[in-house]
């Protein structure tokens, strides 16, 4: 079983309930898919394997000698990555959206791919939590768009058997859809503010779309009127409240030093029991 | 007329909370939301909308059946499994990119502007708003972000205005990028955890990598004081100037909850550190920080000299 956990608003708590729900689970896998922004590893302290995987992407390269200028692969770039200066064309990699339109319409034969790394795969077994293994993606520099990146973590995800837990990036663009997608089942967790309710709503939109069913979980629960404004939210949309996680300043505490306390194992081990086929919590 | 922008790296931090204490302080200035795929700003400031105004940024495909003779070739070449012989099956996947369209012996397909979400111009307690609200599920965020700024900048430009404030994405891709490049000063809102401290270096990376000057303020401060102590060391080596350092305080969720910025809620420990957040990057970015404040500042020094 494929879950992801997303948020819309940042900070919510994506990386603690990945790691509440590893610690519950006797054995899992856990893939760390916030490549601009990748957390997980400094809790889970992996040891490595060694698996290193680069992760490339295919961008047009020019044959300056073929070249003619005559502007045909500009013409249908839609990203605007090609320009035609001095009579040659030039591309601009960070545009590029690697559809390879450029090669199909060039009459001179003067474009060929080449790879170009945007970031890598690591891999290995936690030494904080037993029987967690870790998989992170982790975006170069300077690289604007992580999509190429969080598919091809996604699809060493898919390969995995057994469990995985599949930690999202923040906000609900095209990062968010691309590690939303697919997954068996979306955890949003969110928190009782405005903030957090706004985004959170724009997060079901996304899981609505892609029809994925989800459950929510209100993190640093203020067992008020905070909590309430997101239990009518999930009434309405008849999504499940999976559990709320009481706020607490020692749990953030210990999470500031890169330690997950064991207090809501209980919370943990009810998340799983819902989320297992046929133990589904009715909205 | 200077651009400030407020982003983490790490999300959660206290991004637009700080950015909406700053609105408070600040004198004259135009107010942008860059984070157009879950913007918060409007929620602290009692926006009112003005002006709407429709985004459109890259294109769809639009297939005439009639023409089509699903003969297969854009399957065949589109890389992002979109279309199979002529049906559009995963309009998530498409890219936009007209493969199918440039490349369709039939000419049975026509790419089409998409609309891409909104863009607002509002009414706030601290002056002009501008934000955004991209498509469900659309790219282009990095554009939308920088025509929001460019909108900004404009305003700012007929109103006379010294400055504007951009509250920034999280991350370090497309949005980010978009909201920093060409900007005066990126402030770093940055808490003392194993997390944010990591981002912190990721994002100043990035800061390098675009020639931005950068400055830290250190929310949260706090929370974990072996932390702070290293974020301050580790500025010191970079040379990244230190501009604030707020202490952790339920005033922030208060103010949350209740749609307000931490200015407007009594509490002198943290209401002090702001101020002098906002003095040292008016410092910064050569703006005038009000008399009033400085007033407040020497009032503090001399009550310190005092004791």
């Amino acid at each position: 079983m494929l879950i992801s956990i997303a948020s819309g608003k940042g900070g919510t708590g994506k990386t603690a309930l990945t790691l509440l729900l590893a610690a519950a689970h006797s054995d899992i896998n856990v893939v760390d898919g916030d490549v601009e922004e990748p957390n997980c590893h400094l809790f889970l302290k992996p040891k490595s394997e060694g698996q290193r995987k680069d992760v490339t992407i295919m961008v047009p390269n020019i044959d300056a000698d073929r070249c003619n200028g005559c502007g045909a692969c500009a013409e249908v770039c839609l990203f605007n990555a090609i320009a035609i200066t001095g009579g040659k064309a030039l591309i601009f990699d960070e545009l590029c959206h690697s559809c390879g339109g450029c090669m199909l319409k060039c009459p001179q034969d003067a474009i060929v791919e080449q790879r170009k790394s945007i970031g890598v795969i690591t891999c290995g077994d936690s030494t904080t939590i037993s029987s967690t293994r870790l998989m992170s993606g982790v975006l170069k520099i300077g690289v604007p768009s992580g999509v190429p990146l969080i598919k091809a973590i996604k699809k060493e995800a898919q390969g995995i058997v057994g469990d995985v837990l599949f930690d999202c990036p923040p906000g609900t663009s095209c990062s968010m859809v691309s590690a939303v997608k697919e997954s068996d089942f979306c955890i949003l967790v969110t928190e009782p503010t405005s903030f957090g309710k706004h985004d959170l709503e724009l997060a079901m939109n996304i899981t609505q779309l892609l029809e994925i069913d989800t459950g929510v979980v209100i993190n640093k629960s203020d067992g008020g009127a905070g909590d309430e404004a997101i239990e009518a939210i999930c009434r309405n949309r008849q999504i499940p409240v999976l559990a709320k996680i009481p706020y607490s300043l020692s749990f953030a505490r210990e999470y500031s030093a890169g330690i997950i306390a064991n207090d809501y194992q209980a919370i943990a081990k009810d998340i799983w029991r819902q989320i297992r086929p046929g133990g589904r919590a009715e909205a | 007329m200077k651009e400030l922008v407020i982003v983490s790296g790490k999300g959660g931090t206290g991004k637009t909370s700080i950015s909406a204490a700053l609105a408070f302080l600040a004198p004259q200035k135009v107010i942008v939301d860059c984070d157009v795929d879950a913007a918060n700003f409007h929620l602290v400031s009692g926006a009112v909308v003005r002006q709407t105004h429709t985004f459109t940024a890259g294109f769809e495909p639009v297939v005439d059946s009639k023409v089509c003779t699903q003969c297969g070739k854009c399957s065949d070449l589109c890389r992002f499994e979109a279309i199979r012989a002529g049906v559009i099956t995963a309009s998530l996947n498409c890219e936009g990119c007209g493969v199918c369209a440039f490349n369709c012996p039939e000419h049975a397909i026509s790419m089409q502007e998409k609309q891409a979400g909104q863009w607002f111009v509002s009414d706030t307690r601290f002056g002009s708003l501008i934000h955004a609200e991209l498509g469900l599920a659309i790219e282009n965020s990095g554009k939308l972000v920088s025509k929001v700024r460019q909108e900004a900048k404009r305003i700012a430009g007929v109103k006379k205005l010294p400055l504007v404030i951009i509250d920034g994405p999280p991350g370090i891709g497309c949005p980010a990028i978009a909201a920093i490049s060409g900007a005066n000063l990126a402030l770093a809102v940055v808490e003392p955890s194993l997390s944010g401290m990591h981002d912190l270096q990721r994002l100043w990376e990035l800061t390098r990598h675009f020639q931005l000057p950068l400055a830290v303020c250190i929310n949260k401060a706090t929370l974990n004081s072996t932390n702070t102590h290293t974020i301050i060391e580790w500025c010191n080596k970079q040379e990244v100037p230190i501009v604030g350092k707020i202490p952790y305080n339920d005033v922030f969720r208060n103010a949350l909850q209740t749609e307000k910025t931490v200015m407007e809620i009594p509490n002198d420990e943290v209401q002090e550190q702001v101020l002098e957040l906002w003095y040292n990057l008016s410092n910064l970015l050569g703006v005038v920080p009000t008399n009033s404040i400085m007033n407040r500042l020497f009032h503090k020094m001399n009550t310190i000299t005092n004791k």
